[in-house]
């Protein structure tokens, strides 16, 4: 059959993929800590039906042969860990972090997790968990009859109990760093998972090592950026368009050649 | 039976070579630092007895396109593109060294500097390979230049240069997985006069309207074999006739 209608597929194939993340990306809009994925695009193996430099006499040799792609591919999607805007919410358990670092989240089935979203609350006992209830590590409890709690830029969280006019130290907040953030595993529910590409975490205190500072009453909103997603939306349209004109006209060459033999 | 329904036989196969080279072009509308493929068709004349009317033709994939592609900011510290003539150079896996034009670099967990794809990125001596750091800059000639981790935004260390390189068009050829070699396999000099832009990635160069273009006269090109093949059809036809007749 007409080879430009596979090329094209792998055309149409690619621009859904690419539409599909896109759309993901708008609807994470507004997630806190989300990262925006990229989707990345490499053309497909080249076959050769005629070898450039092949001898065409004994003397003298083809300056040129046959070459012909065969389409594109999705190599993968690469997540962007820009920093995305920090929005003051005064809320008190409210922590974004300001520059490198993920927290550490613990699952349910004991292993680790790692999220940007500081958006925490308490447990029924006190503990600091996760909007979807996860226990942030390294377990910190705050007392019951705590008036305040004041999260420091390194993570130290103290607490005022009622009638101690000192403040008690509850916990420490660490984070941790990956040498290429962008080989983590996005696991959905804003948490990402270690991977052999992110290599393994390193935990330290915020602040040190390269980390960001801990920023207390504030969250980090996503790094979607709207308007660059609304024009690759009407480039990867267009794309598609494209690929299906190629895909039309194939099919009317094959009809053509149907039809009139 | 007349030889011109081979003749217009294999114009329309060799056409739709040209056509799946220009599909692929269109396929590779928004791959990032793609160069597009030409097509042309090289008359190849049958030399025999007789009168020299028949020559076939040839569908040739001679180069790529070598223009630059439209640059896109996308702010990211790892995105470099090629402003002008040059490309970045690869160490494939065979040992052998690759040039591209795709920008888009990342980190493997030893802190090695790979394309997107995962080929390590050739340095002034080697691959590229970077302790942690906090912020990597990469500068116009495309030296690297990092803050380690802890250290203060005083102390910028340079660490290595990415190595560009800018060989002859005409001693570049597209191999099978869409890298660009030197023909002859060798190594390739690096030139100081390239400049990269960081922050920024180099869009596909396919001119989608030339390529709409050239499918619609490759179409219209296609269909006149085919006619070519019908009348050499009735041709056929009226002489089985003339010998009913008889």
């Amino acid at each position: 059959m007409h080879p430009a209608l596979y090329v094209s597929k792998t055309g149409l194939s690619a621009q859904d993929k690419q539409l599909t993340s896109l759309s993901n990306n708008l609807s994470n809009v507004a997630t806190n800590g989300f990262k925006r994925d990229r989707v990345v695009f490499e053309d497909l193996l080249y076959q050769i039906y005629r070898q450039p430099g092949g001898n065409s006499t004994q003397d003298t040799i083809l300056p040129s042969g046959l070459q012909m792609g065969t389409g594109v591919r999705t190599v993968g999607t690469q997540k962007m860990f820009t920093q995305g805007a920090l929005q003051t919410t005064e809320e008190t358990l409210d922590v974004a972090v300001n520059g490198r670092g993920f927290f550490q989240i613990t699952m349910p089935d004991g292993t680790a997790s790692y999220t940007r979203d500081g958006q925490f609350q308490l447990s029924a006992e006190g503990q600091l968990v996760t909007t979807s209830g996860l226990i942030v590590a390294p377990g910190i409890s705050i007392p019951i009859n705590a008036n305040t709690v004041t999260i420091g830029t390194d993570g130290t969280v103290t607490a005022v109990i009622a009638g101690d006019p000192a403040s008690t130290q509850v916990g420490n907040l660490t984070l941790v760093d990956f040498v290429n953030p962008a080989g983590l595993q996005a696991k959905g529910g804003n948490l990402f998972s270690e991977t052999v590409a992110s290599g393994s975490p390193q935990e330290s205190t915020p602040g040190t090592n390269g980390l960001g500072m801990i920023e207390q009453g504030m969250l980090e909103n996503s790094n979607v950026d709207v308007v660059e997603e609304l024009v690759n939306m009407i480039t990867t349209q267009r794309a598609y368009e494209l690929n299906s004109r190629v895909i039309s006209t194939a099919d009317q060459m094959l009809q053509f050649i149907s039809q009139n033999l | 039976m007349d030889k011109a329904l081979y003749v217009g036989m294999n114009a329309a196969s060799q056409n739709m070579m040209a056509q799946a080279i220009n599909a692929n072009n269109l396929a590779n509308a928004s791959t990032t630092g793609f160069r597009s493929d030409f097509a042309q068709t090289m008359a190849l004349q049958v030399v025999g007895d007789g009168y020299k009317s028949r020559a076939y033709s040839q569908t040739e994939s001679p180069t790529s396109d070598f223009a630059q592609g439209p640059l896109r900011q996308t702010g990211g510290d790892m995105d470099v593109a090629i402003e002008g003539d040059g490309w970045i150079s690869v160490l494939t896996p065979d040992g052998s060294e690759a040039f591209t034009r795709v920008g888009e670099l990342s980190l493997t967990p030893f802190g090695e500097l790979t394309t997107s794809n995962g080929l390590p990125v050739l340095g002034n001596a080697g691959p590229i390979a970077l302790p942690p750091f906090e912020k990597m800059e990469i500068g116009g000639d495309g030296t690297i230049s990092i803050r380690e981790l802890g250290q203060g935004p005083q102390v910028m260390s340079v660490l290595d240069r990415i190595k560009l390189v800018n060989p002859q068009v005409q001693d570049l050829v597209k191999g099978e997985d869409g890298l660009f070699r030197r023909r002859d396999g060798e190594f390739e000099i690096a030139d100081g006069n390239v400049r990269v832009v960081s922050g920024y990635l180099e869009g596909s160069n396919v001119n989608v309207v030339d390529a709409m273009v050239e499918m619609i006269s490759l179409t219209r090109n296609y269909e006149l074999n085919i006619k070519l093949m019908q009348t050499a059809q009735r041709n056929s036809e009226a002489s089985s006739q003339l010998l009913q007749i008889q």
